[in-house]
């Protein structure tokens, strides 16, 4: 039998035949999802060319309004009042409203509303964050979800896959965050387009599920199309918690990878990406150097909104104030992120420290709102992009890092880490 | 198909921030997108008048960043009749497919400057640059994609798809 990469073995356990890599396959999908910027596509074009019939199964669908809520203007509201209109007149149960809405990447594996061995589509990029569940997950685009509703398909070219070998262990207030910078870093920002990043050895399970959904939400700024994990001891106990029980996956020896990277985890140091592009990377001795004066600390988003980033936050702000001169800004990732953190003690140490404590949103992770920056200001920012303008005025500028560099900056009130404190 | 504009010109890396700032997605209306199209690329570009049938011609990995369709959409209804890139990134790539804007692959976009006038067609899979006498030839997608395109988009095809369904 010829050896598999763990996306062939996804897809053709999901289709019971063959297949090979670079094969087109339509798939029907365990789950779509889509927000409150991408749905309202979906429903325009869905509408355009269905006459009333229902959509192929309202159970697949998911629809998840975190971007631009609580609602920051008329339009946005407006758009959010479509996509609540729609899930009621489809029978979506699967719609969250504000005061139960999380952040989408987040909420959905929290809820169990996706799971090991499925496949998954959403109309948002940092769909790819599932495959941390050993799932196939990719982000699609607005006619693809209204493709979904439709035929409850979508269609797929079998990627190629690039193995990236770990080993070793990370080093204190070093995590998933730093992998996936300083593995963006290595190959470029489209390194990877077009194919599934399949990360694999030994050094697997000394990650927990949170770094790894970290990890795999930033396969996409590497052009990943996935980013998958295999389904080892530590993902089948986090499914149980959420009553799954869920057979094992990983690749073959010698799977057919178009290249393997190895790497230490003992020897990554935490990274700051530099804006324009997240595969811009200094290790974090060298950023504290340049002594960079920042206006805002955002920590947060569907990278690094789960408990452990905020535990990890909340372990070096405790017992410090946020300098003067600089904005910290917290967004739990899910309402019941919010209620952990709650019961843990940790909003107490934030609130101490004199942060602000949003609720479950995008916000400002795409410019959104709730923390949109000036022009010339700077930003550490435990999100995903640091593209021109992305949070805000096009002169403005974000440096991506883990929650404990984030933490450490605002405390330090420039670019630092813990260690520097 | 045969289609003929003039250049507009991009760098590497051009991403559906720039394309269309989050900024202006709070609707879903094309024309109203159309105003903003490569907003923060190049600032005013979707509210000039010449930019109606004219080309994006552009380096590596356009339109990397977020799956926002709004981005394409921008671009198609801004009157733009093709976009050029050496490679584009996947999820704009399908969405370009998905909504029948046409885009090409080609390595040799260095050769090309803002305002040259190309004319492509698209049966013969060639690029003429006109303004430079140079010609180019295209590779043509896999026959999959083929489809989705002669059917003018995604789900014009998944429609078919069903009514044959259907009939079986």
């Amino acid at each position: 039998m010829s050896k598999k990469t763990m996306t062939l073995k996804l897809f053709e356990k999901k289709l019971q035949k063959e297949l090979k890599i670079g094969e087109f396959v339509l798939v029907e999908v365990d789950k779509a999802l889509g927000n409150d910027i991408t749905a309202p596509v979906a429903i325009n074009e869905f509408e355009k060319i269905n006459n009333e019939c229902p959509v192929y199964d309202p159970d697949q669908i998911i629809l998840v309004p975190d971007h631009f809520t609580p609602n920051k203007d008329i339009k946005s509201a407006m758009q959010v009042k479509k996509v609540r209109e729609f899930a009621k007149k489809y029978n979506i149960k699967n719609f969250f409203e504000v005061g139960r809405v999380g952040i989408e990447h987040v909420l959905l594996p929290e809820q169990g509303l996706v799971k090991s061995w499925d496949i998954v589509v959403g109309a948002d990029s940092h769909t790819c964050t599932y495959g941390a569940l050993g799932a196939f997950s990719t982000g699609v685009g607005s006619t693809d979800l209204a493709g979904v509703f439709l035929t409850g398909k979508a269609w797929f070219k079998i990627p190629e896959s690039l193995g990236v070998r770990l080993k070793g262990k990370f080093n204190k207030y070093v995590s998933g965050k730093d992998l996936i910078l300083k593995l963006i870093k290595i190959l470029g920002v489209n390194g990877a387009n077009y194919k599934a990043i399949e990360f694999f050895g030994e050094g697997v399970t000394n990650i927990s599920m949170d770094s790894r959904f970290t990890i795999s939400n930033m396969a996409i700024e590497a052009g990943g199309k996935a980013g998958i994990f295999p389904i080892d001891h530590i993902t089948k106990e986090y499914e149980k918690q959420r009553g799954f029980d869920v057979e094992t996956l990983e690749p073959d020896e010698d799977a057919p990878f178009i290249k393997i990277l190895e790497i230490d985890l003992s020897e990554i140091k935490s990274q700051v990406a530099y804006p324009f592009l997240p595969s811009n990377c200094k290790d974090i001795d060298e950023a504290y150097e340049d002594k960079i004066k920042i206006d805002q600390v955002v920590i947060g988003s569907c990278t690094n909104g789960r408990i452990s980033d905020l535990r990890e936050a909340a372990e070096i702000i405790k017992g410090h104030k946020v300098a003067e001169h600089v904005r910290c800004i917290i967004f739990p990732g899910t309402q019941e992120i919010y209620k952990q953190a709650i019961s843990e003690g940790l909003i107490q140490v934030f609130l101490d420290a004199q942060c602000a404590i949003a609720p479950p949103t995008c916000g400002p992770c795409l410019g959104g709102h709730m923390g949109i920056l000036a022009e010339g200001e700077k930003a550490v920012s435990t999100t995903n992009r640091n593209f021109v303008g992305r949070m805000g005025h096009i002169k403005s500028e974000v440096y991506l890092a883990s929650p404990a560099v984030a933490a450490a900056s605002a405390v330090a009130g420039i670019i630092a880490g813990p260690e520097n404190l | 198909m045969e289609l003929k504009g003039k250049v507009f010109k991009f760098g590497d890396n051009i991403n559906t921030d720039e394309i269309i700032p989050a900024r202006y997605l709070s609707t879903s209306d094309p024309y109203e997108l159309a105003k903003y199209c490569m907003e923060d690329a190049r600032a005013g570009f979707g509210q000039r008048e010449d930019i109606k049938g004219s080309i994006i011609v552009a380096g590596e990995n356009f339109g990397c960043g977020s799956s926002r369709e709004h981005a394409p959409i921008s671009i198609k209804y801004a009157g733009i009749s093709c976009v050029i890139a050496k490679d584009f990134a996947r999820i704009f790539l399908r969405n370009c497919i998905n909504i029948g804007l046409p885009i090409i692959e080609m390595p040799d976009t260095d050769e090309i400057d803002e305002g040259d006038e190309l004319k492509i067609n698209f049966d013969q899979g060639i690029i003429m640059n006109l303004t430079k006498k140079k010609e180019y030839k295209i590779n043509p997608y896999p026959d999959f994609l083929q489809n989705i395109i002669k059917s003018g988009g995604w789900l014009n095809y998944a429609k078919t798809l069903l009514k044959n369904k259907e009939q079986e």
